[in-house]
C-alpha cells in the first residue's frame, strides 16, 4: 500500500532532514514533580542542549510583601517552600528578631530548632524517595510518607496546621508546646530511625540505583560556587558550607553536629548528603529535646519573648486587660512602625541558604524585601548538568536538586 | 590575620577612591555603594585580590526608591567570602531614564538569573548580558511590575490609604 493516508499532516519545512528532536517536558508532565518546562533538543536519547521556562506559579510574593505587615508576610513564605515551610517560617520571624532587635530565649531557640530539622527530614525524605521513585522504586516513597506524616502531626499538635504552617510568631511560638507534642515527638524519634535504616538499605547499595544515579548530574565544586550552590547540591559536590555552622542562628552554636560532604556533586552524592543529613537532624533534634526537658518550673513555661509590642497579647488578657487590648489592636492592624534599617539573614533551609533582604523606611510594612530562594539561584544549572546526558537521567537529576515551584517561582 | 570590615574599607576606598561612598555597617554587615560604572570592577577586584577573595554572589536584587532623582533604580549585590566567612553589600544606584549597568554575568555564572530577574522586575538593563529577557513574568508584559508607580492596591479602593501603612 503506498497511498499515503497522512496527506493532511503537514511537517515544517526541513523538519524530515533534521538530525535531531525537539522535544517539550513539561510544563505538566508526569515525570517532572511541579510544574517545569524544559524544551529539549534531543539526539535520540542524548540532550543537545535545553532550556529552562521557569515562572508558571509565580505569585508576586516580594510585591505583596511591600503592603503587608510583618506578620502578614509569614503565611507567603510558607508558600515558597513548601515541603519544609516551618524552616521558611522561621527564617523569616528570626529576620523580622534581627531588624527590631528581639532576643529570643534560649528554650524557643531549642523549641524553634526541633522544628526545623524536623521540617529539614521531612524534606530530605521528599527529595531521595522522590529521586526512587524516578529510578523505579516506589515502594521507599510510598512507604516512608507515614512517618512524615508523623512529622507533620508534630507541626499540627503546634501550630494547627500541616503544610503551608504559618508556625510560630516574631519572638516565639503562638502557644507552648503541648505534652501531647512531645509524645509525638518521643514517638517519632523512637520509629524513625529504624525506618530511615531500612529506607538506607534499599537504596544506598542497590545496584540498579547505584547504577541509575552514579555520574548523572555531576558538577564540579568551583562550577557549583559559581553558579551559586547552597546546601546540599553544594555539599554533595565537596564543600562544606553549611548556614547553621558559619552564621549561627537560633542557638546552633549549642549543638554537636557534622556536616556531610560528597565529592563527585552527582546524583548519588546528593542523594548520600541528604541521607546522612538526616541522621544528624535527628541527633540534633534529641540533643534539643533533651535541652528543653532540662528547663524546670516557671522556665518550662516560656515559649515567647518578652517583646509586647510585636508578640499578641492572651486573648484572656485582651478581654480583661486595657494595655492587652490596645496592643492587641494595634499589632492585628499593623499600626506599628518599623525601625529604619536595611537586614540580610539567612538560615540553612532544605535547598540551601534562604535570605531574606529587607529593606525597612520606616513604615510600618517592609519598603522592599527579597528572598534568595536556592532553588532559583542552582536551577540556572540545570542545562550544564544534563547536556550530553541520557533524557532519563535529566529527569532523576531533576528531581535530586529538590526543586519545588514555590520556590523557584516565588 | 582575620579579615575585618576595616580593612575591606580601606582597601577598597585606597583603590577606587570617590567612586565608593557612603559606607556603613548596618548590623555588622559592611555595605557601600558604588557608582555605576565601577561596579564590574569592584566585583573583579573582590574577587581577585587573595586577601579580599569575595567569590561568591549570595545575592543580586533590584529596588526602586522613587524619591531619589536620577538614582531612582538600585542593584544590590550581596557577596560572601566563604573562607574567611565574611559578607558585604553594595549598592549601584542608576537612575530610571538610563537603567543601565554592567552585568555580572560573565564573573558569576549565578547572576545571569538574578539579573534576568531584577531586568523583569525592574527594567535594569544588564549591559553585555547573554540572554537578557523576562523571566519570572510573561513575555507579553509592557511594564516593570515591582516599581513603585505600580500599586498592588486597587486604587479606586478608598478605604486603604497610604497612611494605614505608615507613609503618605
Amino acid at each position: 500500500m503506498t497511498e499515503n493516508h497522512q496527506h493532511n499532516i503537514k511537517l515544517p519545512e526541513g523538519s524530515i532532514e533534521k538530525q535531531t528532536t525537539t522535544l517539550n517536558v513539561g510544563p505538566t508532565h508526569p515525570a517532572t514533580h511541579g510544574v517545569f518546562q524544559n524544551i529539549m533538543e534531543l539526539d535520540g536519547e542524548q540532550i543537545v542542549s535545553t532550556e529552562q521556562t521557569v515562572g508558571y506559579i509565580h505569585r508576586a510574593f516580594e510585591k505583596l510583601a511591600e503592603r503587608r505587615p510583618l506578620y502578614q508576610v509569614t503565611p507567603i513564605t510558607d508558600r515558597l517552600n513548601y515541603c519544609s515551610s516551618p524552616l521558611n517560617n522561621m527564617g523569616w520571624h528570626l529576620t523580622c528578631e534581627k531588624l527590631l532587635g528581639v532576643k529570643t530565649p534560649k528554650r524557643v531557640d531549642y523549641l524553634r530548632i526541633i522544628i526545623m530539622e524536623l521540617a529539614r527530614i521531612s524534606d530530605h525524605l521528599i527529595c531521595n524517595s522522590i529521586v526512587g521513585v524516578d529510578t523505579g522504586a516506589y515502594t521507599g516513597f510510598l512507604y516512608v510518607m507515614q512517618y512524615r506524616e508523623l512529622i507533620y502531626e508534630i507541626y499540627e499538635e503546634v501550630c494547627g496546621s500541616r503544610l503551608t504552617t504559618n508556625i510560630g510568631r516574631i519572638g516565639g511560638f503562638e502557644r507552648n508546646f503541648t505534652n501531647t507534642a512531645f509524645t509525638k515527638l518521643e514517638r517519632f524519634l523512637k520509629e524513625y530511625p529504624k525506618v530511615l535504616k531500612e529506607f538506607e538499605s534499599l537504596f544506598a547499595r542497590n545496584r540498579i540505583f547505584m547504577e541509575r544515579t552514579i555520574g548523572g548530574g555531576a558538577i564540579s565544586a568551583e562550577r557549583a560556587l559559581n553558579y551559586g550552590f547552597t546546601g546540599p547540591n553544594l555539599r554533595a559536590a565537596g564543600v562544606d558550607y553549611d548556614v547553621r555552622v558559619h552564621t549561627p542562628y537560633s542557638s546552633y552554636e549549642d549543638f554537636n553536629f557534622s556536616i556531610p560532604v560528597g565529592k563527585t556533586g552527582d546524583n548519588y552524592d546528593r542523594f548520600l548528603v541528604r541521607n546522612e543529613e538526616m541522621w544528624q537532624s535527628l541527633s540534633i533534634i534529641e540533643q534539643a529535646y533533651k535541652k528543653v526537658q532540662e528547663f524546670k518550673g516557671a522556665d518550662a513555661e516560656i515559649f515567647h519573648a518578652d517583646v509586647p509590642e510585636y508578640y499578641l497579647p492572651e486573648k484572656e488578657d485582651v478581654y480583661t486587660k486595657m494595655e492587652a487590648l490596645i496592643w492587641h489592636f494595634k499589632i492585628i492592624m499593623g499600626e506599628i512602625d518599623l525601625p529604619k534599617g536595611e537586614v540580610y539573614h539567612s538560615i540553612e533551609a532544605g535547598n540551601g541558604e534562604l535570605g531574606f533582604y529587607l529593606i525597612s523606611d520606616g513604615g510600618r510594612t517592609p519598603f522592599r524585601l527579597h528572598f534568595r530562594r536556592p532553588c532559583f539561584i542552582y536551577y540556572q544549572a540545570y542545562p550544564e548538568l544534563v547536556t550530553g546526558g541520557m533524557l532519563s537521567d535529566a529527569i532523576v537529576t531533576m528531581s535530586s536538586l529538590n526543586l519545588i515551584a514555590g520556590e523557584l517561582d516565588a | 590575620m582575620a579579615l575585618t570590615n576595616e580593612h575591606i574599607q580601606k582597601r577598597i576606598s585606597e583603590k577606587f577612591g570617590e567612586f565608593v561612598s557612603d559606607f556603613a555597617e548596618p548590623y555588622g554587615m559592611l555595605s557601600f555603594t558604588v557608582s555605576k560604572a565601577y561596579n564590574l570592577k569592584v566585583l573583579q577586584f573582590l574577587y581577585d585580590e587573595a586577601d579580599l577573595n569575595f567569590r561568591f554572589l549570595t545575592d543580586l536584587c533590584g529596588v526602586n526608591y522613587p524619591d531619589l532623582v536620577d538614582s531612582e533604580l538600585a542593584v544590590v549585590y550581596h557577596l560572601h567570602n566563604l573562607q574567611e566567612n565574611m559578607r558585604i553589600r553594595f549598592t549601584v544606584y542608576t537612575s530610571i531614564a538610563f537603567p543601565d549597568v554592567f552585568t555580572a554575568s560573565k564573573l558569576f555564572s549565578s547572576a545571569n538569573w538574578m539579573e534576568r530577574e531584577t531586568y523583569d522586575f525592574y527594567g535594569v538593563n544588564f549591559l553585555g548580558h547573554p540572554n537578557l529577557k523576562r523571566i519570572l513574568n510573561v513575555d507579553e508584559m509592557d511594564y516593570f511590575p515591582l516599581r513603585k508607580e505600580y500599586p498592588l492596591e486597587d486604587q479606586t479602593r478608598i478605604d486603604k490609604d497610604d497612611e494605614m501603612f505608615g507613609r503618605g
